[in-house]
């Protein structure tokens, strides 16, 4: 029997996308279409005293300036704005008021009957504004930080245990050091875009680039104070996000508003440098306190951690929980706290928190493997958590141990001198760096919709997303497997608010929970289908159980006699019904309870620097993944591999630098801000270890889109050190910091 | 973005007296640079007269043994051109150090010598900015100024020229050709960039409507012993934050001409003869390539976020030296 899950299945999307037939939010046509540009404030702080729109207006063709002057006052009260992913706080809303809370937001969308007309007459409208002082440095101002309040449930830092103060104190071998992390934009390829469509009958076709179209969807719905039915949300393809869209952004509130008031089709599109006015990666500064005794063991562990927020909302991850999760130690204290900036609130970015958090760790583990000259992989493994220490429960499942080994040995780890600079190639130095991952492990509820048709072909759809991440890849190879059919014969629909309700795409998540809904949908239509082609007369399978028949390339067969079979077409024709269809919805399992779930991985990089420029590259990763049962290794891989590069972006080159007199990004464009480019990317080798689940979903997929990026940059962090013998606690590891 | 009259010169003539007649025209070529200006409103031209289709798209002899390249040649086809490979092979290394496979070509000979400051703040139109807006102050000395100047800026500007084919043409000596209203000039191309000073909004000594229509390579090309070092923060597609041209002519193992030109620390390409001259006469050592870095780098100036570049700088330079006297098989076997 044919199966596609497990294998390596390209892209059934591929081809639309590379002939550009996929179309992306601001790619949508509309009659009399009409285009918004928006203008951000100069400012960080301060509040709007006039704005002076008289000589865009009076350009032909330039139909409308929007400010908080004219624009309608949209629904009253945080709560009607906090969408499904707000964190606790004041959302902010786009043209509600004269307030200028971060420098870059959006204070006025000009719209005209051309994109290069509402830009002209963008740059003709005076705004006058009183400024007040900002804020927007966390070091000088992390004597205000706080404890913020809950956000999700994951995000609450676990309870301290043992006396970890007193027991780093006695222990005889001890680590403590800083390290700094900056912000970092997700920049995304496709930049955000929305396109409304008014349709004839008033209600709007809103074509988002969004990581959840319902989380969209019902957010303007409320905030417009509109009837269900009068908005919907598509998205059917989405450019890349890592987490940018897992809020509806502040251009699709622009084109809605827009697009009611002057009753035309709307887009409004963010340029490149606007990228950088919305959320990001917070900075973040960090504590490793690490103590051990003399054979290695973990004594204490202290994580403090502070990051920054904005002035309105409490946005907090999970940085500092990781040191009590991935390693055995009795005294932990954790200590999360945040402070409030005049910056717009910052958001998940890919493995939010853990990227951070586990850097650290990850670089004070090295440093404390140094201290006690063992091995850094023989540390972890000395450390080894068979639980999770801070819920005190087993996990569903950890192969850790096996990425550990794995990657180690493609690597040729045991080669490695533990002397820093000790290895070299020509003139160059050559380091080795290692480093360990997790990553959380979730299902959420999910639902899908399946309808088998008389022309023996399947549609399933659901209302999740395609950020690049390969959901409809995969949901078809799920699909087709559960009722034997062809790749061919089934197609998958997503990125469209009128579907079965689905979760934001996001927190690697999406095959665990709409992979589980699509397969159960799919596996409810097959006995369906059973059940019909046993109740016809003179059925050749009658009274065969279940298990008996099976389903392949659109039949149901005997197992014992191939000759007594079925088309599915004929099954629906003998019934007389054109479709069989039914909608799913699951949800976790009770034994989630009962079990920790992560993914975890190891990297191993090696780099060389130049020792007299400073300058360093990364010539060769290879990295482990246990992430559970994998559905497509070839996207898998595409994911893992992409989260490599991004680790060697955030160790080596991400940076957005904050101008704190200006208090506002000034690496607000690719030329600054740097990401790696081909040059930059070595040989990657990902290697998929075996892992198998029965506890974190039927399919046994753990998700695979966040863990590789966790270990990667505390792996060349670590590589640096052991080329250069230099501790950098500060990312980006630019050659400066080596000179 | 602003409107502005779009016109196509059919001739040298008539692109000039378009250009100089309206102090806010320009000329575009490969659009690479003035495009990205104008969108930021960093430019904002009311006329802008299109260049490509006059005939500078050229590379020939030169009068004096050298080559004479138009001022359309694509940044490409001039690193790729058989001749500058063989003569000149600094030039094309500068050349395709720079920008991308895509960028280059596009980018024209003339437009890239005119190409603008990368410099954040220029770029970023809420800020203040000398360059962009004389009088309103510089935001960089004070903020984010890794990329910027280390030698010959000033209080009003502390900008740097970002260009990797103008530090090759500066070490070449190199010639522009110009028409302008006024008729053809020729400008040495130590001259034909400038100091910020206290007018820098200026980045060349060009006037409104003088067109450059070639570049002219002297005979010396430096081709057995030339380096091209740039030092940036990822390994392509990256601005120079020190980059080196360094070329040497060497008889015996001694070094008879010598010339280095810096990019990424000043306003211009920063050459010093009496540096250079350092050289002349001595054989090629470690120890006189680092005197020579100490004296181009004297009165080199941090700002803070850029004070790395000094040291760095030297390192660079004494490494490019090293590697264009490394450079031949010759002196391989010597050593
Ligand atoms: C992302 C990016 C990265 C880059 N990286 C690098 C790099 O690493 N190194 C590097 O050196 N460069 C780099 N560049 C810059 C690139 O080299 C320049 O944009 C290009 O050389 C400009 O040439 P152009 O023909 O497109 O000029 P245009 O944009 O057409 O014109 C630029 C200016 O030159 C003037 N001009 C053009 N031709 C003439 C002429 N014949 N006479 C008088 N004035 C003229 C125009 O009026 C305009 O003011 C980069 C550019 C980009 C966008």
């Amino acid at each position: 029997m044919t199966t596609h899950v497990g294998e390596r299945v390209s892209r059934v999307d591929g081809r639309a996308k590379v002939t550009g037939k996929a179309r992306y939010a601001a790619e949508h046509a509309a009659p009399d279409l009409v285009h918004g540009f928006v203008i951000g404030s100069a400012v960080a702080r301060g509040t709007i005293t006039r704005i002076d729109a008289s000589q865009a207006l009076a350009l032909p063709g330039v139909l409308q300036v929007f400010t908080h002057e004219n624009a309608p006052r949209l629904a009253r009260g945080d709560k009607r704005w906090r969408d499904e992913l707000a964190p606790p706080g004041s959302p902010f809303r786009p043209l509600q008021d004269a307030e200028i809370r971060w420098s870059g937001q959006p204070i006025a969308l000009v719209v005209a009957d051309s994109l290069e007309l509402a830009r002209h007459a963008a740059s003709l409208v005076r705004v006058e504004v009183a400024p007040a002082p900002h804020e927007t440095d966390l070091e000088a101002h992390r004597e205000r930080a706080y404890k913020p309040p809950p956000h999700e449930r994951p995000s609450v830092t676990p309870p301290s245990r043992g006396s970890a103060d007193k027991a780093f104190a006695r222990a005889p071998v001890r680590v403590q050091a800083e390290y700094r992390v900056p912000v970092e934009h997700h920049n995304p390829m496709e930049p955000f875009a929305t396109t409304v469509v008014v349709d004839e009958d008033g209600t709007l076709t809103v074509y988002d680039k969004t990581q959840g179209v319902q989380n969209v969807q019902s957010y303007l719905t409320t905030i417009f104070g509109a009837e269900a039915g009068e908005i919907r949300v598509l998205a059917p393809f989405v450019g890349g996000a890592f987490g940018s869209g897992l809020r509806p952004q502040y251009q699709v509130v622009l084109a809605v508003l827009a697009a009611r008031q002057l009753q035309r089709s709307v887009r409004v599109a963010l340029t490149r440098q606007q990228m950088f006015t919305i959320g990001h990666r917070p900075t973040t500064w960090q504590r490793l306190s690490l103590a051990a005794t003399r054979d290695g063991a973990l004594a204490a562990a202290i994580h403090e951690a502070v990051a920054e927020t904005s002035r309105f909302e409490d946005y907090s991850e999970t940085v500092v929980d990781w040191t009590g999760l991935m390693y055995r130690c009795d005294n932990v204290r954790f200590a999360h706290e945040v402070v409030a900036l005049d910056l717009f609130t910052p958001m998940d970015m890919r493995a939010p928190g853990a990227m951070w958090g586990v850097y650290a760790l990850e670089c004070a583990m090295d440093e404390l493997a140094v201290a006690l000259a063992v091995d850094p992989l023989e540390l972890r493994l000395i450390n080894y958590a068979e639980h999770d220490g801070n819920e005190k429960r087993p996990y569903s499942s950890k192969e850790l141990r096996a990425c550990y080994h794995q990657a180690a040995e493609r690597f040729g780890w045991s080669q490695r001198d533990p002397e820093p600079r000790s290895m070299r190639d020509g003139d160059l130095l050559v380091g080795w760096g290692m480093a360990t991952g997790a990553w959380e492990s979730t299902q959420r509820k999910a639902s899908a919709r399946a309808v088998l048709t008389a022309d023996g072909r399947l549609a399933v759809a659901s209302a999740t997303e395609d950020i690049g991440t390969g959901t409809y890849t995969a949901m078809t190879q799920i699909a087709a497997d559960a009722l034997g059919l062809p790749l061919e014969r089934v197609t998958f629909k997503l990125g469209d608010s009128a579907l079965a309700s689905a979760p934001v795409e996001g927190g690697s998540f999406t095959v665990a929970s709409v992979g589980s809904a699509v397969d159960a949908v799919c596996r409810e239509l097959r006995s369906k289908l059973l059940k019909l082609a046993q109740q016809l007369e003179g059925s050749p399978l009658a009274r065969l159980r279940p298990e008996d028949v099976e389903f392949i390339g659109g039949l149901l067969r005997a197992r014992a006699d191939p000759s007594r079979a079925l088309t599915f077409a004929e099954v629906l024709h003998r019934a007389g019904i054109d479709h069989l269809a039914d909608e799913v919805t699951t949800r976790p399992s009770k034994a989630h309870e009962k079990y920790s779930r992560y993914t975890h991985s190891a990297a191993f990089a090696e780099v060389k620097v130049d020792p007299e420029l400073g300058t360093i590259r990364v010539t060769r990763v290879v990295t482990a993944i246990a992430g559970g049962r994998v559905i497509n290794p070839k996207t898998a891989e595409s994911q893992v591999i992409g989260s490599v590069v991004w680790g060697i972006g955030a160790a080596l080159q991400e940076h957005s630098v904050i101008d704190h007199a200006l208090g506002r990004f000034i690496t607000h464009n690719l030329a600054d801000y740097h990401v790696p480019v081909h040059a930059d990317v070595p040989d990657i080798e990902v290697i998929l270890v075996e892992e198998r689940d029965e506890i974190v979903n039927a399919l046994g997929a753990k998700g695979l889109g966040e863990i590789g990026v966790v270990a990667v940059a505390p792996a060349i962090a670590n590589a640096v050190w052991h080329a250069t013998g230099k501790r950098i606690r500060e990312l980006p590891i630019t050659l400066d910091k080596l000179l | 973005m602003n409107r502005f009259a779009y016109l196509r010169a059919d001739d040298v003539g008539a692109a000039v007296r378009a250009v100089a007649a309206d102090p806010s025209a320009r000329f575009i070529a490969g659009g690479t640079n003035l495009v990205d200006l104008i969108k930021e409103n960093v430019e904002r031209p009311t006329r802008i007269v299109d260049i490509t289709r006059l005939p500078l798209g050229e590379i020939g002899p030169g009068e004096r043994g050298g080559l004479r390249i138009g001022a359309l040649v694509k940044n490409s086809d001039l690193a790729y051109h058989p001749e500058v490979e063989r003569r000149y092979p600094l030039l094309s290394r500068a050349i395709l150090s720079g920008a991308s496979a895509q960028l280059r070509n596009m980018a024209s000979t003339g437009g890239n010598l005119m190409q603008r400051t990368r410099c954040s703040y220029f770029y970023d139109t809420t800020t203040p900015c000398n360059k962009r807006e004389p009088g309103t102050g510089c935001a960089a000395l004070g903020g984010f100024n890794r990329m910027h100047a280390i030698l010959g800026a000033s209080e009003q500007c502390i900008a740097v020229n970002p260009s990797d084919m103008s530090v090759a043409l500066a070490a070449l000596e190199a010639v522009v050709h110009v028409t302008g209203p006024e008729g053809d000039r020729a400008i040495a191309f130590a001259e034909f960039h400038r100091l910020p000073g206290d007018a820098p909004q200026l980045d060349t000594n060009l006037r409104q409507g003088e067109l450059i229509t070639a570049v002219e390579l002297p005979a010396l090309g430096f081709a057995e012993h030339h380096a091209y070092l740039k030092i940036r923060d990822r390994a392509s597609y990256a601005f120079a934050l020190v980059s080196v041209a360094a070329a040497l002519e060497l008889q015996g193992g001694t070094v008879t001409e010598a010339r280095v030109a810096l990019g990424g620390v000043a306003h211009k390409p920063w050459r010093d003869r009496e540096a250079e001259a350092l050289l002349v006469g001595r054989r090629v050592a470690l120890e006189h390539f680092q005197r020579v870095a100490d004296a181009l780098l004297q009165g080199a100036v941090g700002r803070g976020a850029n004070d790395f570049k000094i040291e760095l700088a030297r390192r660079a330079i004494v490494r490019a030296l090293s590697h264009a006297a490394g450079r031949t098989s010759r002196d391989d076997a010597r050593r």
